[in-house]
């Protein structure tokens, strides 16, 4: 199939639909042993080394709680800009992930790092919200200055089967986005199957996604190997299809250095080289930098450090 | 810079490797009668690992003699509660020592880590577990009440799963109250001898288990001798039919289990991403040192174009090397005749017009090593659609009906196992009744457990092992 092919798709319900469906199943069974035995993967010394950096620049730095305030988004972007004070070689984060209004404190704070700015938008987490409230919700996040905005789909139309509706609405809010990046977020929790991730995983892209990605971090569960595998697959054949690369991010659930080191050796194993950059691939998370610093210092030093060695913010 | 992954050896110091090893009779370590050794090296590195005992006829003899005794004088007078506690002791111990055991398998077979690691020894003492609970079971496992034992059993096992094999052997044996005598393959003999130590370990009776290392001559010397009550083979079906007919017309009870040439099946609308990992575990399993191996990919022809795409895909994210490093895939090919047997082979693949292909592969430059590969182009008058090569060699044909498939799959002398991809339940059971083979996968491959029966149709050999049906190979019904 080639890529103009893939444009008649999404020129009905129907046709959408029948694409969709035509998609190879996803074994259940099959695609969790894979994942289970790429876990078992041996990362050690300058490999590890690699990972680790590899993960701090491919971290959303996220919060997204009732409570954030202004002095709260500042703190994390400064956590952002500099992760480890005690040493300058380690990397910056790729972005900080916030709710829509804090986004001028965060541009303001981050002015001149390169750091991205992710606002999550179209009511975030349960997108159940008007078309065009979602729609000012993603603009007055882009007009503030968020260079990338993290979308939700609308799962009640995707498991209604009311695929063309999603569809149309990622467009829409891809439209709303102007330059900035669209991440879309599937809330694979809520999809349930495999298959289903699949077919959400095409249909965003479809429609124009530059990222898709797992969860909103507040359905349980969120992001695990076999779901991102399963969507690295989904990238990995529609880029060769079409020619486009659309990245991954896993978000949500992944608190420890060694679970993200697992992660990209599915992203190695799955997609390769390519996807192993922060543009292709992200990790949304907040207390996982935490402990990449800490295994990061142990492998320069030799031994760990106690937690109060590293900020909370 | 790329992911490259750093060596992660495990550590070569938990196994102690003797500089010569005797033959195991009668619960001691004794030297061969004649004093005839030969070596066994590490086929990842040809570096000589160990001497090992060539057992001649008279040290059979003795061996034969051994269990005899074990088995008039203890093994069958125990109660069969006691019979049990010993082979729980014995599963007990051999996850104990798992770690040590997976690595030596490594180090003498040549298979990654990864898989003694992950596969051979949790199998291995989960079948001794599993027998263990049948021991005194035996009254409720339908072959009415109390059914005998055999008396003597002749086990030769194949280096393909050293372990795992002694394991599928000995386990049901003792647990029916028979005494055994077993030979390890020539180049896998350690961890047999190593299980040696196990049994004097477990303070189990001597003589129960005696273990006679050698080769070809040692085998047949062993299920000839005319104290054997049962022979218990795997391996070629060459030595099979060799033994089918030295046993003709003896009491001897015989289970072969022999070669294979599987057909892995895959329909136009099976899960691809998990058929490609199932074919790749089927083939490339243990360099394809599986009699069971799914040698043959059928595939519809709708999807041949990209199914492969996929495949050799993922053949190049296949890691050769080193089996002692925990990120190794595909170890060293067990040794050079075997070596030679997969290379002549894979040439005439290629002179009989068929079409090889490879990842791009570094081989080490020391040991015995073969890069995974693929033939398409195969149709079924290819001797490589025919032979078991018993190496990383996978056979690509096509099919357009899940009839023409199903002839494809059963026109082979064969018949051990076969596999079959599809998402639709109907097709499976369709298949799953008409494919003749003992094993049939359905959207899995190589997955083993002490529970399920295994054995073959046709020529690949007969009775079964594992299961309630493999402790009728062991009692007098």
């Amino acid at each position: 199939m080639t890529a103009t092919d893939l444009a008649d798709v999404t020129a009905s319900s129907a046709t959408l639909r029948r694409f969709l469906h035509g998609l190879p199943g996803v074994d259940q069974v099959g695609v969790e042993a894979r994942a289970a035995g790429l876990a078992t993967r041996s990362i050690k010394t300058t490999a590890k080394q690699f990972a680790l950096d590899l993960a701090v620049r491919m971290i959303d730095l996220t919060t997204l709680e009732g409570q954030d305030t202004p002095g709260k988004v500042r703190a994390l972007c400064a956590k952002g800009r500099r992760p480890d004070p005690a040493d300058p070689s380690c990397p910056p984060v790729a972005a900080i992930c916030i709710y829509g209004d804090l986004v001028p404190v965060a541009v303001e704070a981050l002015a001149g790092s390169g750091i991205h700015v992710a606002a999550v938008a179209t009511a975030f987490p349960s997108g159940r919200a008007p078309l065009e409230v979602k729609l000012a919700d993603t603009r007055a996040a882009v007009e503030a200055g968020a260079d990338e905005i993290d979308m939700v789909i609308d799962r009640g139309a995707f498991l209604a089967g009311r695929y063309l509706e999603v569809h149309d609405e990622i467009v829409a809010t891809k439209a709303a986005c102007g330059d900035a990046h669209l991440k879309v977020i599937l809330e694979t929790g809520e999809l349930a199957t495999y298959d289903n991730v699949r077919r959400a995983s095409w249909l965003a892209m479809l429609a124009g996604a530059d990222v898709i990605k797992t969860s909103t971090g507040k359905v349980s569960p969120a992001a695990t190997l076999p779901v991102t595998l399963v969507m690295l697959e989904a990238v990995r054949d529609f880029r060769s299809q079409t020619g486009r690369q659309v990245g991954v991010k896993a978000a949500g659930g992944i608190r420890a250095a060694k679970e993200a080191v697992r992660y990209l050796v599915v992203v190695n194993e799955t997609c390769g080289d390519d996807w192993l950059d922060p543009d292709y691939f992200r990790f949304g998370a907040s207390s996982l930098l935490n402990d990449l610093l800490m295994q990061r210092r142990k492998l320069s030093t030799g031994w760990y450090s106690g937690p109060d060695y590293f900020t909370l913010d | 810079m790329g992911f490259d992954y750093a060596p992660a050896p495990e550590s070569a110091s938990i196994v102690d490797i003797a500089p010569s090893y005797g033959l195991y009779i009668a619960g001691e370590m004794v030297d061969p009668v004649d004093g005839t050794r030969f070596k066994t090296v590490n086929p990842a590195t040809e570096e000589v690992l160990s001497e090992v005992a060539a057992a001649g006829p008279e040290d059979v003899d003795r061996a034969v003699a051994a269990a005899r005794a074990a088995y008039d004088g203890t093994w069958s007078r125990l109660p069969a509660r006691a019979r049990g506690k010993y082979l729980y002791r014995l599963a007990r111990i051999l996850q104990e020592r798992s770690r040590e055991l997976a690595v030596l398998e490594s180090i003498d077979n040549g298979k990654p880590i990864r898989e003694s690691r992950d596969v051979d020894l949790p199998l291995v003492a989960a079948h001794f577990f599993y027998y263990a609970g049948w021991a005194d079971k035996l009254d409720h496992a339908g072959f009415g009440p109390d059914p005998r034992p055999l008396g003597v059993a002749a086990q030769v096992i194949p280096w393909n799963f050293p372990l795992l094999m002694l394991a599928w052997k000995i386990a049901p044996a003792l647990a029916c109250g028979n005494t055994v005598v077993l030979k390890p393959a020539e180049t896998t003999p350690l961890t047999a001898l190593a299980f040696a130590d196990i049994c004097r370990q477990a303070d189990l009776p001597p003589g129960v288990v005696n273990i006679v290392t050698g080769a070809g001559d040692t085998g047949r010397a062993l299920v000839e001798h005319p104290g054997v009550d049962k022979v218990a083979f795997t391996g070629s079906t060459e030595v099979g039919r060799q033994i089918a007919r030295s046993v003709a017309g003896s009491r001897k009870k015989v289970t072969l289990e022999l070669g294979g040439k599987a057909a892995n099946i895959v329909f136009d609308d099976a899960p691809l991403d998990q058929a490609v990992e199932g074919i790749v575990n089927g083939i490339f399993f243990n360099q394809g040192h599986v009699c069971c191996a799914g040698s043959r990919l059928l595939v519809q022809e709708s999807i041949v174009d990209d199914l492969l795409d996929h495949l050799k895909r993922r053949l190049g994210t296949l890691r050769l090397g080193d089996p002692l490093d925990k990120n190794t895939d595909i170890g060293a090919i067990n040794s050079p005749e075997q070596l030679a047997r997969i290379r002549e082979l894979s040439s005439v693949g290629e002179a009989e017009g068929a079409e090889r292909w490879s990842p791009p592969c570094d081989l080490p430059d020391r040991g015995y090593w073969f890069p995974p590969t693929l033939f398409t182009g195969v149709s079924q008058a290819h001797r490589i659609a025919r032979e078991e090569i018993f190496g990383p060699v996978l056979s690509v044909l096509t099919f357009r009906t899940p009839a023409e498939a199903l002839e494809k799959a059963n026109n082979t002398p064969y018949g051990l196992s076969a596999g079959v991809w599809t998402e639709k339940g109907s097709r499976i059971l369709w298949m799953a009744q008409r494919l003749r083979a003992g094993v049939v996968w359905a959207n899995t491959f190589n997955r083993f457990d002490p529970a399920s029966p295994f054995g073959g149709y046709k020529e690949s050999g007969y009775g079964r092992e594992g299961g309630r049906h493999g402790l009728e190979a062991y009692l007098d019904v």
